[in-house]
């Protein structure tokens, strides 16, 4: 039982900490700006296109790594400050509405760039060799992901509540206007919450795609709405709730993968139901549920709004 | 004391329209069937009832939801499942046994019922949904229609659905066209038909949008504090809206399928959502005009006018560099860029054709923003 | 519940409401009656848009009962105030009243009107479409006869009833300007305008004189008695404009911190050592 199960216990958690990088992102923006980054998905697809073609440049690969995320970082940087900046003032539907647009951009952009086809994601020795735990097989990058992840969300969190900038990040997203008004250079925190927020994308989409080693110019979607999903349901604006949101969905996603097999094998259901079809389903499911249930998510804070 | 309206720009816009579908009739009958002209019509009308359902909740109302594909795909499934002809679900349900509908419907009755199953999809979403914050709403709207589309994937529902293989056979637009006794057309209605349908339906939300029900609904996009407080009730008028909105999107799903012939859950997609999301924005949001212009604009330029973006060009030896597949859509992105930020009222703003020929609409509009 | 229930409007007993650890107003009563203006003045941050927000539906009371009419149309008592319901030999039984809340809009069916300290025009529509959205609650039409236009007979006297408030209002000319476009006095006529459109019985005015001159303050001090009596409402009213309350008020209730601090007539508050001390003394605007 336990061994039917493991395998897909592991798959989730890496998975579920690939998210989380990614989940970070969003609750970043959100928290500060009160906008859901729509593109953040599209950016971390983007990060793993430009390590394809660099890779295939000729550029070693302990070169390659590094020039992926600073330019990640400055993708991230450069949406901003192109779709999000200009509309500060507007009403939170046009920058909603110009993330879907720079989505739509990105999407588009690699579709040319690529020509359509499915793009292999160069195997980085280390991380995608194979290893054995107990009874599953699986690549190393399935191990170290929970580990690196739990890493970078130490140091962040650090880095929040340690640093000028993580304190000037913590005012802005408590009040805006305020922290305006006290001198706070908002420009620069937007910036920083970007620049963090396309950084953890950039190492999760290293990781993601070592497991998963197609690139597509839709290989963003699904991961960056359940990574945002993740994020609402740890509670948006909490950097630890993202983490462990997103560490749920990933292992729930993957059981519900693997649904079908673990009942079968149990002997509750005598043939495959195609439950895998609901895998994704089920975290729209999920966050339906707490939208509904406590909107402010796991941990999330309630802010009482005066009429 | 109030000066009266004119009639004339009401007059002048009814000929006009008139005078479009009197065109477009002659066209088919003139121009070659293949001619592009044709596709971009068709597709132009179907989006162009949907981008309107859209823009009566998130313009007109102030409900952005993004929840569009869902009953699109709602109203699609349920037109293909009535209207397969008997005699062909044997081999369109070939994996399960012919399916467990084994009667048909005619067209309109079929797309009335297309409307109504996704109004009652809509009726028991929004009872959870519509008291969410705008974003929230958003998301959730979201992520239903993403649960629709994996619940007409899955092949256990596949006697009704036909899982995730495609349904199709179902009456076309072209079988709309008059044949003679040898089977050659004799007079094509196949562009004529979605124009009727979409027509008549935009006709409907305009009627809506004109009366004390669609000054309600602006009311609650504008304060809804204030609105409440005049006596309307947000639940209900809400919900009026979703219902509405999506019974036209269920329309225009249907609609779709017509188009396209065949329908498989899996193209509905948020993408589809955020296309026409980014027709409403382009054409004005609060603009039923524009949502139809933008939707037309919208397929022309990505179907039609920039395709040479897409081929090799040579200007005698030299090949322009950039041009080739896909270099279409790129532009067109960056064109609804330009658009998103920096002609954020859209073509048309919150203004319609009768405001644009009509002399006296100096006050409104650019007052308040 | 024992006064001459036909005269009196508004009641509020015991009235209580807590933000969190913020008393907004404490263990307030007051009365309205049938014809009166009554006024509720008090200082900055007093509560008095609070109260407002509690009889309109926008709060819910942490505790007390809003009688409209005689009936009880907002009720909460979280620890269950014990009512008096039977005498008898085994002494008197009593009952716990159970909460009863509307929204908003139900309590402006009943006939109680607003406007807004702040201005909620409906900013993307026209003077004239601001007043006939009022009339949009007294329909007798569904969605469906209104979609095809079947209730034209509705539809109009609902114009020509927007028209009359605009004219008694004075912003005839106005009619098809952008609500928010009209300059500051004329925009809290027009709201008034438009809350008389839900046919009232009783208007809560929330500082209609804010940002007007003296005329103007004049003006309006003669139109509130004037659409009193010419549509029989009644009339409480939050103000801050001195004159305006002393004029036109029948009695004033002082709010001060959440708790009523005064009540009488305006010869009465104004001589009233309390009420001075707290308030009267500044120049009023």
């Amino acid at each position: 039982m336990w061994d039917t199960i493991f395998p897909y216990l592991l798959s989730g958690v890496s998975v579920g900490g690939q998210y989380a990088l990614i989940a970070i992102g969003y609750t970043m923006v959100y928290g500060i700006l009160r906008l859901i980054n729509f593109a953040h998905g599209d950016v971390f697809m983007v990060a793993g296109i430009i390590m394809v073609y660099l890779a295939a440049s000729g550029l070693p690969l302990w070169l390659c790594i590094p020039l992926v995320l600073l330019i990640t970082v400055a993708v991230g940087f450069l949406i901003e400050r192109a779709a999000y900046k200009p509309l500060r003032s507007a009403p939170r539907m046009s920058v909603m509405i110009s993330a879907i647009g720079v989505s739509y951009t990105l999407q588009n952009l690699v579709l040319y760039i690529t020509g359509g086809l499915n793009k292999q994601y160069p195997t980085i020795p280390g991380i995608s060799d194979t290893i054995s735990i107990g009874a599953a097989k699986t690549k190393v990058v399935t191990v170290i992901t929970p580990f690196l992840v739990i890493a970078l969300v130490v140091a962040l969190v650090m880095l929040i509540n340690k640093t000028k900038i993580g304190m000037a990040m913590r005012a802005v997203s408590k009040d805006f206007e305020t922290s305006q008004l006290m001198g706070i250079k908002i420009n620069n925190v937007i910036s920083a919450t970007f620049i963090i927020g396309s950084f953890l994308a950039g190492v999760g989409s290293i990781l993601f795609f070592t497991n998963y080693p197609t690139v597509i110019q839709t290989s963003g979607a699904m991961p960056g709405l359940k990574a945002f999903v993740a994020a609402v349901f740890g509670g948006i604006g909490s950097i630890p709730g993202a983490v462990i949101g997103a560490f749920i969905i990933g292992i729930m996603e993957n059981i519900i993968k693997g649904l079908d097999v673990i009942l079968f094998k149990l002997g509750v259901i005598s043939q495959p139901v195609g439950l895998a079809t609901f895998s994704d389903a089920f975290t729209f499911a999920l966050l339906i549920i707490i939208l509904i249930v406590k909107p402010t998510g796991l941990f999330g804070e309630k802010v009482t709004d005066k009429v | 004391m109030n000066q009266k309206k004119s009639k004339t720009p009401m007059i002048v816009t009814l000929v006009l329209v008139a005078a479009i579908y009197v065109a477009v009739f002659i066209a088919e009958q003139t121009l070659p069937a293949t001619s592009m002209l044709f596709t971009v019509l068709k597709k132009g009308a179907v989006y162009a009832l949907v981008a309107v359902s859209m823009n009566l909740l998130n313009g007109f109302t102030g409900i952005f939801s993004l929840g569009q594909a869902g009953f699109m795909l709602v109203g699609a499934y349920v037109y293909g499942i009535f209207t397969i002809p008997v005699d062909q679900r044997a081999s369109v349900y070939q994996y399960f046994d012919g399916g467990i509908v084994q009667f048909t419907v005619p067209v309109v009755v079929a797309m009335i019922m297309a409307g109504l199953a996704a109004a009652f999809f809509a009726f028991l979403i929004g009872l959870p949904v519509l008291r969410l914050k705008s974003d929230y709403l958003a998301i959730a709207t979201l992520g239903f229609a993403e649960i629709i589309r994996a619940i007409f994937q899955w092949n256990g529902l596949g006697p009704v659905t036909n899982g995730s293989n495609m349904l199709r056979a179902f009456p076309n637009f072209n079988d709309f066209n008059i044949r003679d006794a040898s089977g050659n057309t004799v007079v094509y209605l196949s562009t004529l038909i979605p124009f009727i349908i979409a027509g008549v339906c935009i006709a409907l939300i305009m009627l809506l949008i004109n009366s004390g029900y669609g000054r309600a609904l602006k009311a609650v996009r504008d304060d809804e504090v204030a609105a409440e407080a005049m006596g309307i009730n947000l639940a209900h008028h809400k919900r009026l809206a979703f219902c509405i909105s999506s019974f036209f999107a269920g329309v225009g799903g249907a609609m779709l399928a017509m188009y396209q012939t065949t329908v498989q859950a899996k193209s509905f997609t948020s993408a589809m959502t955020y296309e026409i999301l980014l027709i409403v924005v382009i054409g004005g949001i609060g603009s039923v005009t524009g949502s139809v212009f933008s939707s037309f604009l919208f397929v022309a330029c990505s179907e039609w006018w920039l395709r040479f973006l897409d081929e090799k060009q040579l200007i005698g030896d030299f090949e322009v560099p950039l041009l080739r597949t896909g270099f279409r859509m790129v532009v067109f992105s960056v064109i609804i860029m330009i658009v998103v930020l920096f002609f954020r009222r859209g073509i048309m703003g919150d203004k319609e054709l009768p405001d644009l020929l009509s002399r006296r609409n100096k006050t409104k509009g650019r007052a308040a923003k | 519940m024992s006064e001459t229930k036909s005269s009196q409007v508004l009641k509020l007993e015991n009235i209580t409401m807590q933000f969190g650890g913020v008393v907004a107003i404490n263990n307030l009563s007051l009365e309205v009656n049938q014809g009166e203006i009554v006024a509720l003045i008090g200082p900055n941050g007093a509560g008095k848009t609070t109260a407002f927000n509690c009889i309109t539906g926008v709060y819910e009371p942490t505790n007390g009962i809003v009688y409209f009419n005689g009936k009880p149309i907002v009720v909460n008592h979280p620890q269950g105030k014990m009512i008096k319901q039977y005498g008898g030999i085994n002494g008197d039984m009593y009952v716990k009243q159970s909460p009863v809340a509307h929204t908003p809009d139900r309590i402006t069916h009943m006939g109680i009107a607003r406007t807004f300290q702040n201005i909620r025009l409906f900013k993307s529509q026209t003077a004239f479409e601001n007043v006939l959205i009022g009339t949009h609650l007294r329909r007798t039409s569904n969605i469906f006869t209104a979609t095809f236009h079947l209730n034209m007979k509705e539809e109009k006297a609902n114009r020509e009833k927007a028209r009359n408030l605009l004219e008694i209002v004075g912003l005839s000319d106005e009619a098809d300007e952008l609500a928010t476009s009209l300059p500051y006095g004329k925009q809290r006529r027009l709201e008034i305008a438009r809350a008389l459109a839900t046919d009232p019985s009783l208007l809560l005015l929330d500082e209609p004189a804010a940002g007007m001159n003296p005329q103007e303050t004049d003006e309006l001090g003669e139109f509130i008695v004037d659409i009193k009596n010419r549509f029989n409402l009644t009339v409480f009213m939050i103000e801050h404009h001195m004159n305006l309350v002393m004029d036109i008020s029948d009695r004033i209730y002082v709010l001060d911190f959440g708790k009523q601090i005064a009540e009488g007539t305006p010869e009465e508050i104004q001589k009233n050592p309390v009420v001075i001390a707290a308030y009267l003394g500044v120049d009023d605007e």
